[in-house]
């Protein structure tokens, strides 16, 4: 019998694997294991539409394709260890699973804050569907809501809450929201924005202890204030989930490195040739910008990174992989869309419409643009996608 | 044989990524408002599937 493919990690990434594997022909046997009890689903709207709405499966679940209807789902199941050199994988129910192709899909999961009373309830991450479903029951008008963390998804959350009518303060360490990647200027915008729609914020700070019995009261900052709060919501980060594969010959500094076809890399640089990575947890060189490995959290990049593997696995890559990141953000009626790595700049300038309405920026690496985002003027913004691409 | 396609409106947020993957279907007019083409050759259908893993609202549907 034929060892099947095994895909570790039931998400997004997961499912664009087995259904890009079946489009470019093999039909051969596909094992899904993933630690989560729900079929795979969509992230985004967790923090921005879904919670504002009602949380459950049926409203986040991606469509299941006839031409996965024969894969092998083990839901609910971590997998504990992988030997890469004897090709096996062993699961949380003690089974050991043989492949001919491993298929690393295991994503991120939050960062958690570390204080010394931080047993008590009431403490909420946003990344999986129980996350928010948890998440949704508190958030009630009235609610003191505090969001640790000024990024995509902290403002995404402090955007969400404001909508359902809770009291919401933000607290990070950096000056503005989403300064990186956005820029200042943007930042700044963005932050004004959120104060315009009530939203507080405590920047330049940090929570030193929490307050509280059984559930969380308050937090206390670095300055030694306090914020009182009913929820508070840590948006400070993700670790990614690779303690399983650890004493394999692997490079997992900050997700699985892998070469140029998704691969993963050995010590002495040569990849494994039936371990592959993709999605968040992939770390590989883009072409388009330079030869330094990243990891990329944008939705894009598990689907892209599927496809490169299916077509690798089945002898039809051609040329070089070099997908565009894009990624997209609604707080309140602001669409952010965006193309590149903008992390990358060291100049970001306006280049269309007006900071206090509809705009866009631009951004530059010694003079070559890496990236685009707007607020409102899609057109736009799409125009310059087309920067983006090989040449 | 053609292919039905609907994409729900109310989901939809105008991101005009499926424009990418199938542009003769899929358009974004002067308003910066999403235009489709409800009904389409077979040709397409590797394009049409294409435009729907890339929704980022998963609005669009092939109608059976
Ligand atoms: C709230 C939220 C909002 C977002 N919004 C946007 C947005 O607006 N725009 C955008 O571009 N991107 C957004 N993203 C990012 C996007 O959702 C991710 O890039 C995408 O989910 C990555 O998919 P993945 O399959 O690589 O990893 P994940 O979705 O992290 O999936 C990994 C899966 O593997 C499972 N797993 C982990 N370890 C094991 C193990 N040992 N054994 C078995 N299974 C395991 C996990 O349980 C999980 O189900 C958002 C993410 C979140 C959380
Ligand atoms: S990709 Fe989806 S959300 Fe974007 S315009 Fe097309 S249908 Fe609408």
């Amino acid at each position: 019998m034929t060892k099947p493919v095994i895909i570790v990690g039931a998400s997004m990434g997961g499912l664009r694997a087995a259904e890009a594997l079946r489009r470019f022909g093999y039909a051969g046997p596909i094992t899904v294991i993933g630690e989560e009890r729900h079929a795979p689903y969509n992230r985004p709207p967790l923090s921005k539409e879904v919670l504002a709405a009602e949380v459950s499966h049926e409203a986040v679940a991606f469509p299941q394709r006839e031409s996965t209807a024969d894969v092998n789902w083990v839901l609910g199941t971590g997998v504990e260890r992988a030997d890469l050199e004897h090709g096996t994988v062993t699961d949380s129910k003690g089974e050991t699973h043989a492949y001919g192709t491993l298929i690393i899909a295991t994503g991120l999961r939050p960062k958690r804050l570390e204080v010394q009373n931080s047993e008590l309830t009431g403490r909420h991450a946003v990344r999986t569907l129980d996350d928010a479903i948890g998440l949704r029951k508190e958030l009630k008008p009235g609610a003191r809501v505090v969001v640790l963390g000024a990024g995509f998804i902290g403002c995404e959350v402090a955007a969400t809450a404001r909508k359902l009518g809770c009291e919401v303060t933000v607290v990070a360490p950096g000056s503005h929201p989403i300064t990186r990647p956005l820029g200042v200027e943007l930042a700044k915008e963005l932050q004004r924005r959120h104060e315009a729609m009530g939203v507080r914020f405590v920047m330049k700070t940090s929570v030193t202890d929490l307050v509280g019995t059984t559930a969380v009261e308050g937090i206390v900052l670095d300055t030694g204030d306090i914020i009182f709060c009913d929820v508070l919501i840590e948006a400070i980060g993700s670790h990614t989930n690779t303690e399983w594969l650890e004493g394999n010959d692997l490079d997992l500094t900050n997700g699985v490195l892998t070469d140029n076809d998704m691969r993963a890399v050995k010590a002495n640089g040569e990849a494994w040739p039936n371990v592959f990575a993709i999605g968040d947890v992939a770390r590989f060189a883009n072409p388009l910008f330079d030869a330094e490995p990243r990891r990329v959290e944008h939705w894009n990049i598990p689907t892209d990174t599927a496809k490169r593997v299916a077509q690798v696995f089945t002898g039809q890559a051609e040329g070089q992989f070099a997908p565009i990141p894009s990624f997209w953000s609604d707080q309140y009626d602001m669409h952010i869309l965006a193309y590149g790595l903008l992390a990358l700049a060291d100049e970001v300038k306006l280049i269309a419409g007006e900071l206090q309405g509809e705009c866009v920026f631009g951004y530059y690496r010694e003079g070559k643009m890496v990236g685009v985002c707007g607020i409102g003027m899609r057109t736009t913004v799409m125009g310059y996608r087309k920067e983006f691409e090989l040449k | 044989m053609t292919i039905k396609i609907d994409v729900d409106m109310t989901k939809c947020q105008h991101y005009g990524q499926c424009v990418f993957e199938a542009p003769d279907v899929f358009r974004l007019n002067a308003d910066d408002k999403l235009e489709y083409t409800a009904e389409a050759d077979d040709s397409e259908l590797a394009n049409i599937e294409a435009a729907i893993d890339v929704c980022p609202m998963q609005a669009i549907f092939i109608v059976k």
